[in-house]
């Protein structure tokens, strides 16, 4: 339990479908004092008051878990190094993955329990299968499919067919405090959202050079390559114009020579996507399905090959910021919620040979 | 997104043992139940009305009630009424002490800045220590601990040697709240009065327990609370010898020698006193009876871990504490599936933020990280019965076995 309205009514609903329910909050700061405070978070002190608060209420066991060492090892580290490498980790499904249904559940398990209920925004049903939410914007499903199939056999999310409007009534109707919460939107290990700033105290200032797509030309400088995200437009600071005065995006990171290339937003499009360590759930390896290309991202239709090392999409229309170290997450639509067929961690996202040469 | 969860068993309880479940109250040591007759007295004092800091009839009626107690403190303790200041409990009496002592000792002598605590203390006294030193200026010694978590006479001896002339205090408790080690009080009091340094001690977890006389332990200081000998939770004393030197904490009406202003709890104090004095009472013949079950208790866990490690002092131990290290186990693990099956102990170390720390006392005990953090206490009191060391047995072998799984996930790392 965060301390947030999502997890307080997951865990209400558990209890009221018969299970015996036990709420967990994991301390994830080494120190508790150095995450984000304020009522935005989910693991400062505050959170873990409100999260005991809210089992009181709902009438359950509660303790708090450690698992610092493990968030730091798995999570914190893996943020900073995929950042270091030039690539966009996902820190909240690297810690489903590592934290929440991995060292979590297998503790959970080895006490006795039979599963770990959560309060994301998914649905999965008696079929096994992993769906979107009823509740689009808030759906979660795309740092789930991370799961693989015995993992799933462990979760359960109570919330996938209720919007979150109806998750905050619910928990203002059961007496619980956390109702009008505020969702927490950003890292939670980055106490004052400055990502930049974060990286920068981590692996120091490496300045390097930004230097235009098409021409080669040395742009500008930047502190440190990691500091950009396939896509960024703002922060670049660039002293020289473009030709045609359109903005400029960040088309690609090279750590080897520690440089930002940037180009016109149609050089950010891509149509072909590759893709390492997949989790696949269907039966067959080549589908044609919707594949969603980071979080909250555009969904795209695409052609789509698995293997058992990796993935490749071919997009039927091109998708832009595209980032290596985000996942590429294949749906099938369905009229009961679009289900998850599998995912895999982008390598890379190109334009076909055939594309380029009618740019 | 938003972090989560709630851990759910589809349907039975942890264990598999039955629904209804044997409540087994092992944690004494944090709070005890209030003893009817004190319970009976609080109730009794709180329908008076009166300050007793007023000069009419109810004030005076109320002030009557609070000397009476004091004197039966007083009697139980062997100290003079006017050596008891009552306060808030322990940690305030903690604080009380070491801070006040230390600042009207330094105020006399600017060279007396130095504080000596043992590397066991609760809390209260090592985190007013350590403010003492950060926010003060003041200079600390701990006192090193040998593996039963025994300060030596001569390692004070040693110290005193080393500072004479710079100390302001020396705290060290009477028993442990953690391992229930019983410090040679007496002596190293002995040592502190002839180098003319005030010595505190707290025995909260000391009094009713094991005969605690402050004349003759020769203290100039000693913490007493409520809540562990069976009074309310809010309330205790600091005993503090006439001529030993104390800045206040707390300023404003003057009560309590001018050491600890504040409108005194009539019917906390009234409990409070009621609850010593029958513990104290008592205590030969609890102790006794305690120490037995704690025997009882200490043999079959023995027997069903057999590779169970016991932590403290055999001999020199309070009669109602057990503590033992399961090796292969997280403390936090066990207590979790101990609680689920009714059984109600502690894992004896400080929390922050509800994580446990590995205890401060264990480690200054040389035990290891793992040996810290494996370990659970089990404290008796007085409604404790063989009931309650059937109910911890039926439960933790099963415990042991699942945190031991539970815990192996942890070893790689």
């Amino acid at each position: 339990m965060s301390g947030g309205v999502d997890s307080a009514v997951a865990a209400a609903r558990a209890r009221d479908a018969g299970h015996d329910v036990t709420g967990v909050h994991l301390a994830l700061a080494r120190n508790p004092q150095t995450f984000r405070t304020g009522a935005r978070g989910c693991c400062t002190l505050e959170d873990s008051r409100d999260a005991r608060r809210a089992a009181d209420v709902i009438g359950i066991p509660f303790y708090v878990w450690d698992m610092a060492e493990e968030f730091h090892d798995s999570v914190v580290d893996d943020f900073v190094n995929e950042y270091a490498a030039g690539r966009t980790p996902n820190p909240c499904l690297r810690c489903n993955e590592k934290i929440k249904f991995a060292a979590v559940l297998d503790r959970a398990v080895a006490l006795g329990f039979d599963a770990v209920v959560t309060g994301h925004h998914a649905r999965l049903g008696a079929d096994g299968l992993l769906r979107r939410s009823v509740d689009l914007p808030k759906d979660q499903s795309y740092v789930l499919a991370v799961l693989t199939r015995s993992q799933l056999e462990r979760a359960v999310f109570p919330l996938g067919d209720s919007t979150k409007e109806q998750v905050r009534a619910e928990a203002a109707e059961r007496g619980l405090a956390v109702a009008d919460k505020p969702d927490s939107h950003d890292i939670c290990f980055i106490s004052d959202g400055d990502t930049r700033g974060f990286l920068e105290r981590r692996l120091g200032s490496a300045p390097g050079d930004i230097v235009d797509g098409r021409s080669g030309e040395k742009l500008g400088t930047h502190n440190g390559a990691y500091g950009f995200t396939i896509g960024q437009r703002k922060g670049l600071d660039l002293r020289v114009p473009a030709a045609d005065g359109r903005p400029r995006y960040v088309l690609s990171i090279t750590p080897v020579t520690n440089t930002v290339t940037v180009g016109p937003r149609e050089d950010l499009e891509v149509d072909v996507v590759t893709a390492e360590r997949p989790i696949w759930h269907e039966i067959s390896s080549d589908v044609s399905c919707e594949v969603q290309l980071r979080a909250h991202g555009e969904v795209v239709a695409a052609s789509v090959s698995v293997t058992e090392d990796g993935l490749t999409a071919r997009l039927e229309s091109p998708a832009r910021g595209v980032a290596a170290g985000q996942a590429i997450v294949a749906y099938r639509p369905d009229p009961g919620g679009d289900i998850v067929l599998g995912s895999a961690t982008i390598t890379a996202g190109t334009r076909a040979p055939a594309d380029v040469a009618n740019a | 997104m938003v972090l989560i969860f709630a851990v759910g068993r589809l349907g039975g309880a942890p264990g598999g043992g039955p629904k209804l479940k044997v409540m087994a109250y092992l944690d004494h040591a944090a709070t005890t139940p209030m003893l009817p007759a004190a319970l009976d007295a609080y109730v009794a004092a709180a329908r008076e009305v009166g300050n007793p800091s007023s000069l009419h009839a109810a004030g005076r009626g109320a002030r009557r009630l609070v000397e009476e107690s004091r004197e039966r403190i007083a009697a139980a303790l062997s100290a003079r009424p006017s050596e008891v200041i009552f306060t808030g409990g322990g940690t305030e009496s903690d604080n009380l002490a070491v801070k006040g002592i230390f600042w009207a000792r330094r105020a006399a002598q600017p060279a007396r800045a130095r504080v000596v605590a043992s590397a066991v203390e609760h809390h209260a006294v090592l985190d007013a220590v350590d403010w003492l030193g950060r926010q003060e200026g003041a200079a600390v010694a701990s006192l090193p601990v040998d593996g039963a978590g025994r300060v030596a006479p001569e390692t004070l001896a040693e110290m005193i040697d080393e500072y004479r002339d710079e100390l302001a205090v020396i705290s060290v408790q009477w028993a442990n709240n953690e391992v229930g080690t019983v410090q040679p009080i007496a002596e190293l009091a002995r040592i502190a009065a002839e180098a003319g340094v005030p010595f505190h001690t707290d025995a909260v977890q000391a009094v009713g327990q094991i005969p605690v006389d402050f004349a003759a332990s020769g203290v100039a200081a000693l913490t007493v609370t409520g809540h562990k000998v069976g009074g309310p939770v809010g309330v205790g004393a600091l005993l503090l010898g006439r001529e030993v030197p104390c800045t206040p904490l707390l300023h404003g009406g003057g009560q309590e020698r001018d050491v600890r202003s504040g409108t005194l709890d009539t019917p906390g104090v009234v409990a409070f006193a009621t609850a010593v004095e029958a513990a104290v009472k008592t205590r030969e013949e609890y102790a006794t009876r305690l120490a037995a079950l704690r025997d009882e208790l200490v043999e079959r866990v023995r027997a069903a871990v057999p590779d169970a490690i016991f932590n403290g002092s055999v001999a020199d131990r309070l009669p109602g504490n057990a503590h033992f290290s399961f090796p292969g186990c997280e403390g936090d693990a066990l207590l979790l599936l101990l609680d689920a099956q009714g059984v109600y102990c502690s894992t004896g170390s400080a929390c922050s933020a509800g994580v446990a720390q590995p205890s401060h006392v264990l480690l200054a005990m040389g035990a290891d990280d793992a040996r810290s953090r494996s370990s659970l206490r089990f404290t008796l009191g007085h409604d404790s019965t063989t009931a309650d060391v059937d109910a911890l047995l039926a439960a933790l072998p099963g415990a042991v076995e699942r945190a031991r799984r539970a815990g192996a996930w942890k070893t790689p790392r």
